[in-house]
């Protein structure tokens, strides 16, 4: 008799006589060692896309919040009937006829006279150069306040104008001494000015609503330039994608999913669902283009042909989800109702679809959401374009030009003024803001009424 | 199925509203990316007024601009071509084809082209022969020609910064790649003595052709890498330069006056390029800017006429304007610039 293996116990795939469990053997430590690599990978992978995110959502907040906050100039202006209104008679109409350039000179001769008033040496500015402070978009301001109430005249308000831009990016850090020196568009004395003027409370920085209400501005003005237009026309696009796509999606998914009979034609137009949700968003607005506009003669930049570019876009994306829903209702609901007598369309409506609605409306909001952000369709048919006007009310109001947020973003970006790089910045987190809302919105609902079964 | 009604019903009142679309009420304008920031200024300035809304303004291009405006006649279709390069024939014809017959020629002004690199780099002082011998793709050499090599502004000519030659010029779908081509590359080629040689050893069936082979072979550009087109705005220049501060940039003088704090401005052939040296011709690389007009639309569209006449007044486009202000160069002939739009003339055939 041979003596007993100690190990013996642990069988012949030990392979290591006298070791212990607790003692790992090589080939666990080699596991055990690949299994941390593969978490460090993990780790790194990770941190590399936080750092990413950090660095965009860093280097956007850091451009784009000055945006929110912008420099006025509160100047009581004296509005001189006498040049204002030759006619002497009140009316509108007839006032009409002083242009913007008649009120900014108003607005230019307050400033200079507050200047004195206040006894801020100006050193050797002119009064049109200390005029030339305050930003071109007031003295429309001041013509529509004017206008609009006619017995203003002759009276003194309080005005709150916006200062120029190049003012503003001094208080902001964009322009220095340095480069107001080379500027032909600003000049020392005038932010040493800008600053004297500041100490006396003339000049404020605060919070700037403008930003979210006011209208685009052409090259001369980045301070007035605001996201109202892109906002309402991104809102009508909304609209039109939600009307469209809810309905005809719901109506598709249903009936694929809950009538048609399964053959090679329905297996064939499921492929080609799946397939339209990968088609680049620039295929949709070259479609657009040659549908909407050439063929169905659309006004160019309108909402409606923007939602119905969308429309198209979305639909697979809202489709896909939405079936998904439905088939994740248990076919026990469906029996339960057929076997109490109601009929595939009660069936259908009283209880699958109710069920499913959660998922439907979660897969509707994030395609909502992917709608809002796009860019790449809307390029093509006019709406990166300079919209000063609101589109007017709905229905009409969607065949007005207008513009929308992503295509606002693009089209700052590419303006000549270095004002307009911070309102870009700016319009990227209203757009994220947007997004994060509707997913928020999104998740609530999924979570609230999501049921498992 | 509350909702299903309400998306229904909201359907059919968008669907009947399609039907009851009005009448278009306010300018369409489309073109040149030189021109949109004067236009838009212009448009603002304009709808400011109250009386009319404001003209939408769109980019995009010349060259797409001219083909918009001759797409045909009626309101899905713009009023106003902005361009940077003059009409070509083609455009004429196919205008003429679609039944755009009576287009009016509006000259806004000049505008410069400058030579700009990096505020912090050497000060540049170019004639068009060094642009000519840095990016064209045959040069002169010992009096032979050879294909370019030069791998620095001080290898194209001496006593140039010893700066690795990198150019961001525009895009063949911009107008100001046209004049660029013509005012820089053609008179460098000639000037540097590159031409005579190519012209010799051109081929043709008549001087002519070989002559217009000739000036082809100019054009080419090289294409190891030195040179990049850039078929965005004058934005995407600004920031490639940003990126590599070796590079010289084409850009607008407009655009250049607006970004002094981080472009130097390069002088060519001695003169440095301001509103002044342009209006008074002698900066050589300059180019009238142009709009061109649908007349059939004037009195159809509200307030095209009225824009035109807005656009040419002296308080935007005179000595004192403020696109002047905004670095339009002005043109000396603006009377009868405003004489002949108030009169709707039509523009004359192309010599």
């Amino acid at each position: 008799m041979t003596a007993i293996d100690p190990t013996g116990a642990a069988g012949p795939s030990s392979g290591v006589t006298g070791h212990s469990l607790f003692a790992p053997d090589q080939r666990t430590n080699a596991r055990n060692a690949s299994e941390k690599r593969f978490r460090a990978y993990g780790v790194v992978a990770i941190t590399l896309a936080l750092l990413a995110l950090l660095w965009l959502l860093i280097s956007i907040f850091s451009a784009g919040l000055p945006a929110f906050r912008q420099t006025f100039i509160e100047i009581p202006v004296t509005l001189d009937a006498a040049v204002l209104d030759k006619a002497g008679h009140g009316d509108p109409k007839e006032m009409a006829s002083v242009t913007t350039i008649g009120y900014g000179k108003q607005i230019a001769k307050a400033l200079a006279e507050e200047v004195k008033a206040k006894g801020v040496d100006a050193g050797t500015l002119t009064d049109k150069e200390i005029g030339e402070m305050v930003s071109e978009d007031s003295a429309a301001n001041l013509r529509n306040m004017v206008l609009a109430n006619p017995k203003l005249l002759g009276t003194t308000v309080q005005f709150q104008a916006l200062a120029n831009g190049r003012i503003d990016g001094y208080f902001k850090g964009r322009v220095t001494m340095e480069t107001a020196a080379r500027d032909k568009n600003t000049s020392p004395e005038k932010l040493m000015l800008a600053d004297k003027l500041r100490a006396a409370g003339v000049v404020v920085m605060k919070f700037n609503p403008g930003f979210l209400t006011m209208t685009d501005a052409s090259d001369k003005r980045p301070e007035a330039a605001g996201l109202g237009v892109a906002i309402i026309g991104s809102l009508y696009m909304m609209f039109v994608v939600l009307c469209l796509a809810l309905p005809i999606g719901v109506a598709a998914s249903v009936y694929l999913e809950e009538f048609a009979p399964k053959n090679r034609w329905t297996d064939l137009i499921e492929v080609n669902i799946a397939n339209l949700a990968a088609v680049p968003s620039i295929v949709y607005g070259i479609l657009g283009l040659g549908i909407f506009i050439n063929i169905g003669g659309l006004p160019r930049s309108a909402p409606i042909v923007g939602g119905l570019v969308l429309t198209l876009m979305t639909l697979p994306r809202i489709i896909i989800p939405t079936r998904a829903a439905l088939k994740a209702v248990p076919p026990s609901i469906r029996d339960a109702a057929l076997g109490v007598g109601a009929s595939k369309l009660q069936t259908v409506t009283h209880h699958v679809l109710p069920l499913a609605m959660p998922g439907v409306l979660t897969g509707t909001i994030i395609g909502l959401a992917q709608a809002l952000g796009e860019t790449a369709p809307l390029l093509l048919i006019g709406m990166v374009a300079f919209v000063k006007d609101f589109p007017g009310a709905p229905p009409s109001g969607l065949f007005d030009p207008s513009s929308a947020l992503p295509v606002q973003i693009y089209n700052w970006t590419q303006r000549g003024d270095p004002g307009f790089v911070e309102r870009a910045s700016g319009a990227i987190i209203v757009l994220l803001a947007f997004l994060i809302v509707m997913n928020t919105a999104a998740i609530i609902l999924r979570r609230k009424y999501e049921r498992r079964w | 199925m509350s909702l299903m009604k309400i998306s229904a019903s909201a359907f059919a009142i968008l669907a009947a509203s399609a039907l009851t679309a009005s009448a278009r009420d306010q300018l369409q304008i489309s073109g040149s990316s030189t021109v949109l920031p004067f236009a838009t200024i212009v448009a603002e300035a304009f709808g400011e007024q109250g009386t009319f809304k404001t003209p939408v303004v769109e980019g995009g291009g010349s060259g797409a601009g001219r083909a918009a405006l001759c797409k045909g006649v009626g309101e899905d279709t713009i009023d106003i071509a902005n361009s940077s390069s003059r009409i070509k024939q083609s455009d004429i014809d196919t205008c003429k084809t679609n039944g755009v017959t009576d287009i009016m020629e509006v000259k806004i002004g000049y505008d410069g082209i400058v030579f700009a690199s990096d505020i912090n780099g050497p000060d540049f002082a170019l004639k068009v022969a060094d642009v000519y011998n840095a990016i064209g793709g045959q040069v002169v050499k010992d009096g032979k020609l050879v294909a370019n090599t030069n791998a620095t502004w001080a290898d194209a000519t001496a006593g140039l910064p010893a700066q690795k030659i990198l150019a961001l010029i525009p895009g063949s779908k911009h107008g100001t790649r046209e004049v660029f081509t013509q005012k820089v590359i053609d008179a460098g080629c000639k000037s540097s003595g590159a031409y005579d040689l190519i012209l010799a050893a051109a081929t043709g069936k008549d001087d002519a052709e070989k002559a217009a082979n000739a000036t082809k072979a100019c054009d080419t550009l090289r294409t190891d890498g030195v040179v990049t087109e850039i078929d965005g705005d004058y934005t995407e220049t600004l920031s490639r330069l940003a990126a590599d501060k070796n590079a010289v940039g084409v850009f607008g003088l407009s655009f250049y006056e607006n970004n002094t704090d981080k472009l130097k401005v390069a002088t060519v052939e001695g003169i440095l390029p301001s509103t002044a040296t342009i209006a008074d011709g002698t900066y050589p690389v300059s180019r009238p800017l142009y709009m061109y007009v649908k007349k059939q639309h004037i009195g159809v569209i509200p307030g095209l006429q009225e824009y035109l006449d807005f656009f040419v007044s002296d308080d935007m486009v005179g000595p004192e304007g403020k696109l002047i202000e905004y670095g339009l160069v002005a043109d000396p002939n603006l009377a009868q610039t405003q004489a002949d739009v108030k009169a709707d003339k039509v523009m004359d055939p192309l010599k």
